[in-house]
Parts: structure tokens; C-alpha cells; sequence
């Protein structure tokens, strides 16, 4: 045992969490930390530009490896800024620890220089908070904080401390809890098998099934399980925008993401299926549309979710099970193995050809544009092979979101970063931050809109400090493309503030000035070549602004209020 | 349908505003809340009056049971369970009327806690329904002040809500 301060304490209780690395930005309520950070050199600190950017960082960070992401700000605006960052980890279950300076104990609520509420402001967005009212309490919280963060349903957790409880002068023998019981919080640890053999009953017996797959399979590390379970049953699978590597996109069993830009084959699919198995996903309104009166009408709905809260919240399961999915899972798939009953090769033939005959449409094929013009959607699929399918994309949100999910094939699970349920802009490039320091060897592109990268393009200073090699493809079509294109469908083209062409700075020379390398590309025939040429400086960040045609839509797309089976599938075609 | 939940919950600072920030967040809506620490002090038990559809009680309790500070919870008009509340009302009760109001006290087996001589204060307790029955029965009476606690309950029979 030690005689340890505050500040001194919750970096050694950090450590002895297993944390190497942790994204922050200093300031006076965090400054005793900051004292204690220097101190030592076991946990390493990377300065961001913007706590925002610090909190996506720590978010990509984790999305990538699967521990939590830890933040440090200060009070008042660093924990403000902080705000985006926890409720965009919060929608997507992503775990991670904020650690938030705060004025001294005697000043709370006497609006003190930089001081907010944080604990209050953050509390519809997080999983759990702890105010620290001593420093003897530090190391319990933060083993209370990393369990309540990564068990269960994962998800962000504040701790909030005010400046004197990290007081150097202060010293208390530090004993870091080798475990931790919190006796009103016990999440399950495995479904319930009455549940779990009747929907593999009805799996077995069913004779459209498809299996519908989310978030949670990556967070909760069931995808192999996954993969398994869907090949003994040799039914589809279709990955939401979260769930994307879940189960390899290049199988033949995949039919593609599904929801209001899903493929037309994953939503026919859904919509003509007799039996939806429903594992980590949340029936979300980009999946279901808006009325779930309409929602896959012939389906029985077998529903794994580690959150009983997800479970009939919008569509009614028929079989909810609540457990994590991994073991869930497995104990599927010895009952499908154990089973005598197989799946009905010739109702599973049947439906496979139907599926094939909604495939033969295309809905993702790509019709070039005239004039050497690039589509942003060739954009992608040059990504694509450049990087062969190997690497970490991270994404913002918009049009270049959804060409990324549907023409980067991704094989693996944690491959595919992006903001999914809050839908952040500016959620990329840090996010990428996160991923690169995590995986120092590995490629990592951020695709990106010119709208988007300019929520967090200051990050580019933290990418030269610590020298990470990212790729930031730009799909650049000097306009809001998916408020422009929502424009175009429901107010008539009437470009409401989505347009800034004007405006816009020139990228290359911005880049340079921070020291990295920026490419552009204008022409279609030029583009794999640039994009490998990109690709190829291995030591750089490269930032590619790549021109693309400004009219392109996403489709497919759902129509709004309309049934799955309700999609447009350009300007001019619809289901 | 009006429900009673009733929360069994760690007594520490911030977990009433977490209780009470979910009903807003979640656009549900709270008739009544009270709430104390229990025999052991590093509880307290909440009740709370809600109205709602099945479909909407189930996730009220669902996301309540997400709380970390939530033990257990339940809702007792699920079963047999014995709800009250108690109100102290300060009327005006002079001449004619001050018998009267007195006698109506009495039938609701209510009790005058302070007088003065133009007024009564009168502690009524039991069901929400036997309160405002004694409120409609004050008709033309004037009313001073009305407060009430909100909804107590516990289940009937053996059923217990404990750790």
C-alpha cells in the first residue's frame, strides 16, 4: 500500500484497471490530475483539440478493441463539451469512462468559475454517474465506473470530481478492490433455456427464416457464434447499420443491410419472412420505418437482447429471450446441432430463390456518370479495393455514411466505426484517432462529407502531434448531400441552408498547413490510381478530397410510413 | 389504467432526480411520488402513481430496473395491496358551518389537528379516492389549503419488497 493523493490515485486505479491510453484536454478543475498524468508513465494522455473530439476518440477507441474509451476534461465547458461525445457512446451501447474535473466541494452550487452541473446535464445520457465527495472513495468508484460501463448492456459512465478531492497535499493509503458487487445491479449472464429451445423450435420449423442481426452481436463478441448458427440453418442474413461485420457482407448468405437505405433484397426479405430472428438489434425506425402496424406482417419474432427494455419496446416479440448473445448463442446452436428436426431443404430452396430473384434487381448497381464524372458510390468501391476489404473505416454521417455501409463489404466485426444511433457529425475523424492509436499498424480510413469534416477538422493538429497515418476520403459534393437530397424528395428542391460551394476552404492547402499531405481527384479516371497513390504513403496522414457528382441520391430508401417491402429505388423507380 | 409502483432504492444523493429524469425523458408521466429511507437507512422506498396501458407500464418498470440504484421494484396493483395517503386540509369553518364541517370530519374518521376560531385544520388519511370524496363532501365550504403526501402502499398477505 501507498500514500497516495487524489490525482495520484486515480491514475494508478486507471492502471490498474488495465488502461494504457486515455484522450483529454486540460484545464483548472482537472489541473491536479494533469500534475498527476506528468508524473508518471504508465498511462498515456493524448491531447485532442476539443473534448468533443475526446470523447469520440475514446469511442472509436473502444468500438475497435472492445475496452472501454476514457476520457479526462474539466469542468463547466470541457464537461459541456463533452456532452455529444457521451450521448452519441450512449445510443450505440459503446463503453467508456468520463472522468470530469469540478470546482472544489465548497464552491458546488455557488456558480463558481467554470462550474456545471455535470452530473445533472449528463444524466439522461449516460449509463450511470458518480460524484466523488472524497478522495479515499476514488478507487471504488472507478472500479464501480469500469463494471458498470462494460457489463451488461455497455454504455458511458461519468465521474465527476471535484478539484480539492485530487488535492496533492492530501494522501490516503491507496488499495485498489480486486472485485466489485453492487448489490441493485446484477445483469444476466445467460438466456433463459425454456425461451431459448422454443425459438429454436420454431427456427427449425420455419420455412421463410431470416436472421436479423445488430450492434450487440459485435459489442457483445457473438459474431463467430453468429456465423455459425446462420450456416447450420442456411437461411439469410442481414446485418443493421451497427450490426455491419457481424456476418461476413462477402458470404453468400448475406442479403445486405437492411432498413430505410438497406439493400432491396434484405428488406424484401424481412418483409416476406415467416420467422425473424432478432439478435442484438433494436427494431429502430431506420429499420422498421415509421409504422410498425405495417412491419413484416407474416413474421413471428424471436428476439435476443441483453436490455429486457429493447424487447417489445416498439415491435411485440413473440419469443423474448434476455441474455448476453454470445452464450445465448451457443446454446442455439447445440440445440440446432442436438436437434432431429432439420430445416426444410425444399421451403429453404424455394425461399432462396425467391431471395435470387430480388437480388437480380440490383438495387446497389451503380450507373456511371458522364464526363469522367466520379459517383460517390465508385468512391467507395475504389476504397474498397484499394484497401481489400482490410480496413478500419470509420465514417460521419450524411450520404457518404450510407455509400460507405453499402459498398464497403466488411468481413469482420469492429471493422465498420460510424455513429449510428445519435447520428453525430463530426464523429469520424476522431473516431479514427482512436482506432489508429489502437492499432498503430493497421489502415484506417475515415470517409467523410466536406460537411461533416469540418465539425472536428481541428483534430487534424492532435493527427500530426501523434504522427497517425489516417486516410480521410472525402466524398466532397459542396453541399449537405443527404439534407439536400431529403430536400429534393420532400420540399420540392427548395435547398433550405444545405448549400455552401462558395465557401468551402481549399482542403489540400488547409492539410498542409497542418503538415499532412492532401490529394485531389476530379476525374473517374483517375481515381483508383490517386486512391492507391494515397494509400501507398504509409507514414502520412493523407486527406483525399475527392470530387463527386452533387446530384447523386442514396437509394435505395424507404418510403416514409410505408412497409418494408416500400422502397424507392431511384428518382424514378419505386417498389 | 392508474398503477402504484413502488421502487425499492439505494438512499444516495441523485438517485430521486435519476427516477424522476426518466419519467420526463421518456414522456411518462408521474400523478405522485413520495418518498423516505426505510428501517435500513442506506435504502429508501418510493412510490409512485403512473397511469398508462400495459404496453407502456411494461416499460416504465423495464427502465426503471435499468436504473443502477433501483434494487427492486413492483407493481402492487398487480395484486392485493393496501394504498394511502394522507392530506391535511384547512378550512374555513365559522357559525353553522363549524359543526358541520366537524361532522363531516367525523364520517371520513378524519381529525381536526389545529383550530382557530374561524378555521379547522383536519388530517384525513386513507385511499386517494377516500380523500377526494372528502373534498367533495366540503361542497360549499370554503377551502384554504389543501396538502397531500401522495400514494404509500404495500402488498397484502406475505408478499415482501426487500433485498
Amino acid at each position: 500500500m501507498a500514500l497516495l493523493s487524489g490525482g495520484d490515485a486515480l491514475i494508478r486505479a486507471l492502471h490498474d484497471e488495465g488502461v494504457d491510453l486515455i484522450f483529454g484536454y486540460p484545464g483548472g478543475a482537472a489541473l491536479h490530475i494533469y500534475d498527476a498524468i506528468f508524473n508518471q508513465d504508465k498511462v498515456e494522455h493524448i491531447l485532442v483539440r476539443h473534448e468533443q473530439a475526446a470523447t469520440h476518440a475514446a469511442d472509436g477507441y473502444a468500438r475497435a478493441t472492445g475496452k472501454p474509451g476514457v476520457v479526462l476534461v474539466t469542468s463547466g465547458p470541457g464537461a459541456t463539451n463533452a456532452i455529444t461525445g457521451i450521448a452519441t457512446a450512449f445510443m450505440d451501447s459503446i463503453p467508456m469512462i468520463v472522468i470530469s474535473g469540478q470546482v472544489a466541494r465548497e464552491s458546488i452550487g455557488l456558480d463558481a468559475f467554470q462550474e456545471t452541473d455535470m452530473i445533472g446535464i449528463s444524466r439522461p445520457i449516460v449509463k450511470h454517474s458518480f460524484m466523488v465527495h472524497t478522495p479515499e472513495d476514488i478507487p471504488s468508484v472507478v472500479k464501480q465506473a469500469f463494471f458498470i460501463a462494460t457489463t451488461g448492456r455497455p454504455g458511458p459512465v461519468v465521474i465527476d470530481i471535484p478539484k480539492d478531492v485530487t488535492d496533492p497535499s492530501v494522501k490516503f493509503e491507496y488499495h485498489y478492490p480486486e472485485t466489485v458487487k453492487i448489490r441493485s445491479y446484477s445483469p444476466p449472464t445467460k438466456g433463459h433455456s425454456g425461451q431459448i429451445k422454443k425459438a429454436v423450435d420454431i427456427l427449425l420449423a420455419a420455412r421463410r427464416p431470416i436472421i436479423y442481426s445488430g450492434g450487440g452481436v459485435i459489442i457483445g463478441e457473438g459474431s463467430e457464434l453468429l456465423t455459425a448458427l446462420a450456416r447450420k440453418i442456411g437461411c439469410p442474413v442481414t446485418n443493421t447499420l451497427m450490426g455491419l461485420g457481424a456476418f461476413p457482407a462477402t458470404d453468400k448468405q448475406f442479403v445486405g443491410m437492411l432498413g430505410m437505405h438497406g439493400t432491396y433484397e434484405a428488406n424484401m426479405t424481412m418483409h416476406e419472412a415467416d420467422v425473424i430472428l432478432a439478435v442484438g438489434a433494436r427494431f429502430d425506425d431506420r429499420v422498421t420505418n415509421s409504422d410498425v402496424r405495417k412491419f413484416c406482417p407474416d413474421a413471428t419474432i424471436l428476439h435476443i437482447d441483453i436490455d429486457p427494455a429493447a424487447i417489445s419496446k416498439t415491435v411485440t416479440a413473440h419469443v423474448p429471450i434476455v441474455g448476453p448473445v454470445a452464450p445465448v448463442l451457443k446454446e442455439m446452436l447445440e440445440l440446432v446441432e442436438t436437434s432431429k428436426v432439420k430445416p426444410d431443404k425444399e421451403a429453404m430452396q424455394a425461399w432462396w430463390e425467391r431471395i435470387e430473384h430480388w437480388r437480380k434487381r440490383q438495387s446497389l448497381a451503380v450507373i456511371p456518370a458522364e464526363n469522367d464524372v466520379i459517383k460517390p458510390q465508385q468512391a467507395i468501391q475504389a476504397l474498397y479495393e484499394v484497401t481489400k476489404g482490410e480496413a478500419y473505416v470509420t465514417s460521419d454521417v450524411g450520404q457518404h455514411q450510407m455509400f460507405a455501409a453499402q459498398y464497403y463489404h466488411f468481413d469482420k466485426p469492429r471493422r465498420w466505426i460510424n455513429s449510428g444511433g445519435l447520428g453525430t457529425m463530426g464523429f469520424g475523424l476522431p473516431a479514427a484517432m482512436g482506432v489508429q492509436l489502437a492499432f498503430p499498424d493497421a489502415v484506417v480510413a475515415c470517409v467523410t462529407g466536406e460537411g461533416s469534416i469540418q465539425m472536428n477538422i481541428q483534430e487534424l493538429a492532435t493527427c500530426k502531434q501523434c504522427a497517425l497515418p489516417i486516410k480521410i476520403v472525402t466524398l466532397n459534393n459542396k453541399a449537405l448531400g443527404m439534407v439536400k437530397q431529403w430536400q429534393d424528395m420532400q420540399y420540392g428542391g427548395r435547398h433550405s441552408h444545405s448549400t455552401y460551394a462558395d465557401s468551402l476552404p481549399d482542403f489540400i492547402k488547409l492539410v498542409e498547413s497542418y503538415g499532412h499531405v492532401g490529394i485531389r481527384i476530379e476525374k473517374l479516371s483517375e481515381l483508383k490510381a490517386k486512391m492507391a497513390e494515397a494509400f501507398a504513403i504509409k507514414d502520412k496522414l493523407v486527406f483525399i478530397d475527392i470530387a463527386v457528382d452533387p446530384e447523386e441520391h442514396v437509394y435505395p430508401m424507404a418510403i416514409r410510413g410505408g412497409a418494408m417491402n416500400e422502397m424507392f429505388l431511384s428518382k424514378t423507380e419505386r417498389t | 389504467m392508474r398503477r402504484i409502483i413502488s421502487v425499492l432504492m439505494e438512499n444516495q444523493p441523485g438517485a430521486l432526480s435519476r427516477v424522476v429524469g426518466l419519467f420526463s425523458q421518456r414522456n411518462y408521466n408521474i400523478n405522485s411520488l413520495t418518498v423516505a429511507p426505510t428501517d435500513d437507512e442506506s435504502l429508501s422506498r418510493l412510490t409512485l402513481t403512473t397511469v398508462g396501458d400495459d404496453r407502456k407500464i411494461e416499460q416504465i418498470i423495464k427502465h426503471l430496473n435499468k436504473l443502477v440504484d433501483v434494487a427492486k421494484l413492483v407493481d402492487l396493483t398487480e395484486g392485493a395491496h393496501i394504498e394511502r395517503e394522507l392530506m391535511l386540509i384547512k378550512v374555513k369553518a365559522t357559525g353553522a358551518q363549524r359543526a358541520e364541517v366537524k361532522r363531516v370530519a367525523d364520517i371520513f374518521r378524519g381529525v381536526v389537528v389545529d383550530i382557530t376560531p374561524t378555521m379547522y385544520t383536519i388530517q384525513v388519511t386513507g385511499t386517494s379516492e377516500k380523500l377526494d370524496g372528502f373534498i367533495a363532501a366540503l361542497a360549499g365550504t370554503p377551502i384554504l389549503e389543501v396538502v397531500r403526501s401522495g400514494v404509500s402502499g404495500i402488498a397484502r398477505g406475505e408478499k415482501v419488497l426487500s433485498l
